[in-house]
Formats: C-alpha cells, structure tokens, sequence
C-alpha cells in the first residue's frame, strides 16, 4: 500500500447524498480478477451515455458532459468532495480500486457507510468526515472557484481551504500511523499469531464442535 | 455482574488482542466465500507466500456469475466463467471445509447455502466478501461483510481488525396482520430510520414480533440490517434457532449438540442491558410495504399514493425525490397500484429460501400471471431449496402460473449472469437493493415481500396481498 501523508490537490464535487457502490462500479466490471484497471469506469453509468462493457476501451465512449468528472476544469483531481453516506451499499472494494486508478487519494464527505470507509483504508486512500455546513460551504466555493484546491496534512489532521481557513479532522490513531507508513495489515496482525494460535487451542477446546 | 447486551457477549468472547486506540482483533470463526470478491485476495497470499490460516473454517461456494437456466451448455460468458474457475482452482490449492462447485446439488448463495448446511452456528463471527453477510446474525452470530482486502487478512491471520461499534436495539411487539411478512417488518424498520440510520450500529432485533418469526424470517430481516447502514444486525438464541439446527450437516451431533445448545441459550442480551439506542415497533401497524425509489429508504405502504417532493420542505431531499422519481418513471400523488410492472423476481439472499417459495406460490396457485408481466421468475436460494420446493410441488404451481423456474444463484438480484431489466423495465423484486442499475442499466426495481411479488404478477401492476388472500 501507498503511504499517505500529504496532499495538495485539485477538488471535484459531486453533490449528491447515498452515493452507493453500485453507482461508482457498475457490476458488469466485478468480472476482473484483478485489483488494478477500474478507474476508466468508475461512475460508469454516470460518466457515460452508452452502456459499458468489461475490456471495451473508453476513450471514444460518448461522455456524459454534464457530469463532473467529465468537465475540462476538474481533470486531474485527486479530491472528491460529496455529501452523506457515501459508499453505501454492496462491500464491493472494487470502489475503492476504482477510485484510486481513477486518481483519488481523498475523499471529503459529510459521512461514510461503514466497510467502504473501512476498505479505505486498506488501499491508501483517506476518507474524512467534516460538518454538513462545512461541506456545503466548500461545494459552493468549488463550484464557484475553478483550480480550487485543499491541502491535505494527515500527520497534522487537518484540511486548509484556499482561503486559509483550516478544518480539523479525527482519525483513528492505528489507522493514521498504518497510512502514515504505508503499512499492510496483515503484516502486523501477524506479530500477535502466538496470541491467536492460543485463543484458537483454547476455543477448540470449550467449543469443539466450532472445528469440526 | 454488569448486564450485557448479546453485541457485549459475542464480541468480548472473540477478541484476540485490543491495540491502545480500541482498535481490536477478533477471531472469526467462518469464512464463506464466493467468485466475485475472492480472487485479488487468493492472488495476495499466493504472492506473499502465505497459506491460509484455518482452511476448515471455510464454506465456498460460486453465485453471483452463475447462470439460472440452460446449465448443460455451462457457463457461456467467458468473463464468467474464468471468476468461477479461478474459485475453483483457488479453494483447490488453499483447501476448505466444503465447497460446492457450480452444479453442485449443494450449490446456492452462500448465505443460503451456509444457514441450511448447519455451518452456521451460533455464537460463531461469520464474514465474506459481501455485505448481505448480516444475514447469519439470525443465529446470534457477528456476522460481517467484509471488503477483498478483509478476505485476504481472514484468510491469513483467521482475525478481523474492528473496533466495537455502538449497540442498538429494535423492539418490535405484537401479532402481525394477514399477509404481512419478515420483508415488511425489515422494509418498515429501514423507513423510519432511513439508510445511514444504523451507520457505526450492531442492531439487536427483539420483541415478540421477532420471537414469533421462524429461523427463515430472521434470516431476511437480519439480511437487510445493511440496508440500515448497519454492518451487523442479529436476533437472540431460542428454542427456534436451536430446532432448526438439529440434525444440519455441520451441527453437532448427539452429546455435543445438547453441551452446543446449552451454550447456545445463554446468547441473548441481559435483562437490564444497556444501548445506545432503542426503537419501538408496533406489528399491528406493519403494512405490506413496496419501495418507490432508487434507495431502500424510499419505501411507501402499498394503500399509499406515490410520495410528492412538492411536500418536502428540506432542499437536499426534495432533490434526491426528484432525482428518484425521475429515474423510476414515476408521477407524484398517483397510487403505487396503479403503477404497471414488466418483470417479477422472486429470489436472493433475502427472500430465496423454501418459506418464501410457500409464500409465494400460496398466492399464485390457480392464478396466471398478468398479460402484461413479460417474465415472472422464480430463482431458488440454492439446489437444496430447489429440491425441496420440487417435492411440495410448488414448481408446478410457478409453472402453471406463468413464471419460469430457474436453477440456484443470485441472478436478477444484481444481474452479473444474463438474468437483467432491459432500460426502463419495470420489477417487482423480493431482492434487497432497488439502486439505480442494479438490476440491469435503467432498469426500475421495487423491492416488496414475496407474496407482494406474486401478488403484482397476477394484477400486472403492484396489488394489495391481502385482497386476493
Ligand atoms: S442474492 Fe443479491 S444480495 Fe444476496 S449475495 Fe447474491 S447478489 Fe448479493
């Protein structure tokens, strides 16, 4: 996993509340095997106007320019701004992956569903929740603002606009310093295998039909 | 002693290890695993050299790729046949507890398959790779959907990293009316909290409403808690749960079933047990429910008139109204019996298993489906629930009614086979996710109960269960 610390990038909203998994990959590209490629088809039916099929090439599909993704002025970012119970839905971490291979590192939103917020994590992408008013306010200045970027600082948890104002944010200590270094889950998880082969010797032996 | 809530008791008899900040590692007990979300996670061990930690705590089986008829020509896509083939060859190398391959009379969803061969037990954490994993909470077990990433770390370490979420208590009392089900108690619940209500919650249902349901109904009222916004949902253990376990493959047997259940019994929540919240539902107030939009949230009871956003006076909801009705074709103030439906599934996780079968073939007996339903299918839960239904006769009764009878697997659900809405059709569906595209781009879904479903295919149109009960 990639480490995350810092991040100055340019910001796309889209405003939409209960964004689910579905909406950013489509289930006809849960068919890879792989973890790599989904960006060219993240929000695929949003994105584009005809109907995508896994292994089509994307750059001559017909784009949807109302879309922001879409839009010349928001090319390149790497900052999603939306609004609630983003990510809800099906596990998928096909959304993640997709959101990343698109080029997002951060994911600005007023509240997360739970195992995509999780999945997060996992791939090196940080998610952060700021106050409704907040988010609102930075949509219209976004909107208003064409090249509006926001300086990321996870070791300092905070967001600072153009404007200078700063937002702080929280995070899980374990999750920060894990994101902070780039580490891998498993490989700590791990280090406690002595304690896990005793809990699972002590298991087998109160609950045996467990292991059968 | 302090009183725990059955969340306190089925956490705290798996945590491994607890990190400074809460972040803890729970030991997991089941590992269910199917093609869609496994593959990248097989492909991390393999290249970090590792094996898997308890190959017998895994139950496999291929669902969401299979196809539900013609299955002598096998599986034609060839995107999906590669996914169910690497399965294949992945629980080949790694190993399993059971697997059952496409074709496999054991083969179905794997939330199906797991309950119905006694693998899931109670007081066990379950995970897999897919949100409706909730679904074993029915059991009293802390059942996770867990992301690709998470199916790597279980398989690798037999943990789950979590932190203890909040407990949340949903009491629903008294007797149901006729012709409401375990679908719109769940559909009801998700209403009023709406889909972020459960969001960072483990939710406990209980009350006597919940009691009197069968092992089959807590399955689909558990299965939804996602639909919540909550990653667990459960039901405590009581002599339901126990007879239904009796004589299951992977059940205990003899001496030890009877120490199981003994432990078993105590897998409810304290009298006096605290939570973080607590809703109170009145059974008697249940009607059959049928959804209008493109959230599960957006659910109406079906005497209601299509919702008017004209009335919402919050500017994001209004919004989000339109947006819905829009996508679904719908006009505001209409009633929803009015409304015109092209397809009928009935099937999935949620409402896949023999009772819904009964449920809905008891409406459909001696009746036809509507001129205008172009397809009514009827995709069992898994071969065993196929066989069952087959020896109660009841794929006569889907036959003569009009549907078609398909073989096991989530099919139209989620439309990853070759079951789909065509752009702008319209389904009533027992599934659990009404999204847009889910079950096929511009396709329109209504999520209801399975007698609600059969119900619309005999009108052509969503229709009251009770009239024609
Ligand atoms: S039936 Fe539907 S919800 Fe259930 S596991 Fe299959 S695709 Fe997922």
């Amino acid at each position: 996993m990639d480490k995350f610390v810092r991040l100055d990038g340019l910001v796309v909203p889209i405003d939409r509340n209960n964004i689910d998994t579905d909406a950013i990959i489509p289930k006809q590209f849960l068919k890879s095997i792989k973890r790599s490629g989904f960006g060219p088809n993240a929000f695929d039916e949003w994105r584009y106007m005809d109907v995508g099929e896994p292994g089509q090439e994307c750059t001559h599909r017909p784009k949807n320019p109302n879309f922001a993704l879409n839009q010349p002025r928001y090319q390149g970012a790497q900052i999603l701004l939306t609004r609630q119970n983003f990510g809800c839905g099906s596990s998928r971490e096909h959304a993640p992956w997709a959101l990343l291979d698109f080029g997002f590192r951060v994911i600005v939103a007023e509240s997360f569903a739970d195992i995509f917020f999780n999945n997060c994590f996992k791939n090196g992408i940080l998610p952060i929740i700021l106050p409704a008013n907040e988010v609102g306010e930075m949509v219209r200045q976004v909107e208003a603002t064409p090249g509006y970027k926001l300086t990321v600082d996870l070791p300092a948890q905070t967001v600072t606009r153009p404007d200078g104002r700063v937002l702080n944010f929280t995070i899980d200590p374990f999750r920060k310093e894990c994101l902070l270094n780039g580490w891998d889950d498993i490989g700590l998880t791990l280090r406690h295998a002595e304690k896990i082969r005793e809990f699972e010797a002590r298991r087998r032996f109160e609950q045996p039909w467990l292991f059968a | 002693m302090m009183s725990k809530t059955l969340y306190d008791k089925l956490w705290e008899s798996h945590v491994v290890h607890v990190e400074e900040d809460g972040t803890a590692l729970l030991y997991i007990d089941r590992h269910l695993i199917h093609e869609v979300t496994s593959p990248q996670a097989f492909d991390g061990l393999r290249l970090a050299g590792r094996k898997a930690w308890r190959p017998s705590s895994i139950v496999s089986t291929p669902d969401h790729n299979t196809p539900t008829d013609h299955w002598d020509e096998g599986i034609t896509d060839p995107i999906s046949r590669q996914q169910v083939e690497t399965l294949d060859a992945n629980i080949g190398e790694f190993g399993a507890l059971a697997y059952y391959p496409f074709k496999d009379p054991r083969q179905g969803i794997a939330h199906v398959v797991g309950p119905e061969n006694g693998a899931t037990l109670p007081g066990m954490t379950v995970v897999c790779g897919d949100s409706h994993t909730a679904t074993h909470g029915a059991f009293a077990c802390l059942a996770h959907g867990i992301g690709t990433s998470e199916v790597e770390h279980v398989l690798a370490t037999q943990c789950l990293l979590q932190k203890k979420m909040k407990a949340m208590l949903v009491q629903v009392d008294g007797k149901l009316g006729k012709g409401v089900t375990a679908k719109d108690i769940i559909l009801a619940v998700i209403g009023r909290i709406g889909t972020a209500g459960g969001t960072g919650y483990a939710i406990e249902f209980a009350g006597s409403t919940i009691r009197g349901l069968s092992m089959e109904g807590r399955m689909t009222v558990c299965n939804m808690a996602i639909e919540a916004g909550a990653r667990v949902g459960f039901v405590a253990v009581d002599e339901t749960t126990i007879d239904y376990l009796r004589g299951r493959p992977f059940a205990p047997k003899g001496e030890l079933f009877d120490k199981a259940a003994a432990y078993w019994r105590t897998l409810k929540s304290d009298e006096g047990a605290q939570f973080d919240r607590v809703l109170h539902f009145n059974a008697a107030e249940i009607q059959p429910q049928v959804t209008w939009g493109t959230s599960p949230e957006m659910v109406m009871t079906i005497n209601d008139n299509i919702p008017d956003p004209a009335k919402e006076k919050d500017a994001g909801k209004r919004e989000g109204m339109e947006r819905a009705l829009q996508y679904m074709g719908l006009t505001p103030n209409a009633p929803i019996q009015s409304v015109k439906i092209d397809k009928v599934f009935i099937g999935s996780c949620t409402n896949g298993r023999i009772e819904d079968l009964r449920e809905a073939a008891a409406v459909l007996k001696g009746r036809h489906i509507a001129a205008n339903v172009k397809l009514a299918m009827v995709v069992p839960g898994s071969g065993l629930v196929k066989r069952q239904a087959e020896a109660e006769g009841l794929d006569k009764v889907f036959i003569a009614a009009g549907c078609e009878w398909r073989e096991p697997g989530c099919s139209m659900c989620l439309a990853m086979n070759a079951d789909r809405l065509e752009p702008g059709e319209r389904c009533a569906s027992t599934s659990n996710r009404n999204f847009e595209g889910r079950q096929g781009p511009g396709g329109r879904t209504h999520l209801l109960s399975p007698g609600m479903a059969a119900a619309a295919a005999i009108a052509g149109h969503f229709a009251d269960v009770r009239d024609i009960m």
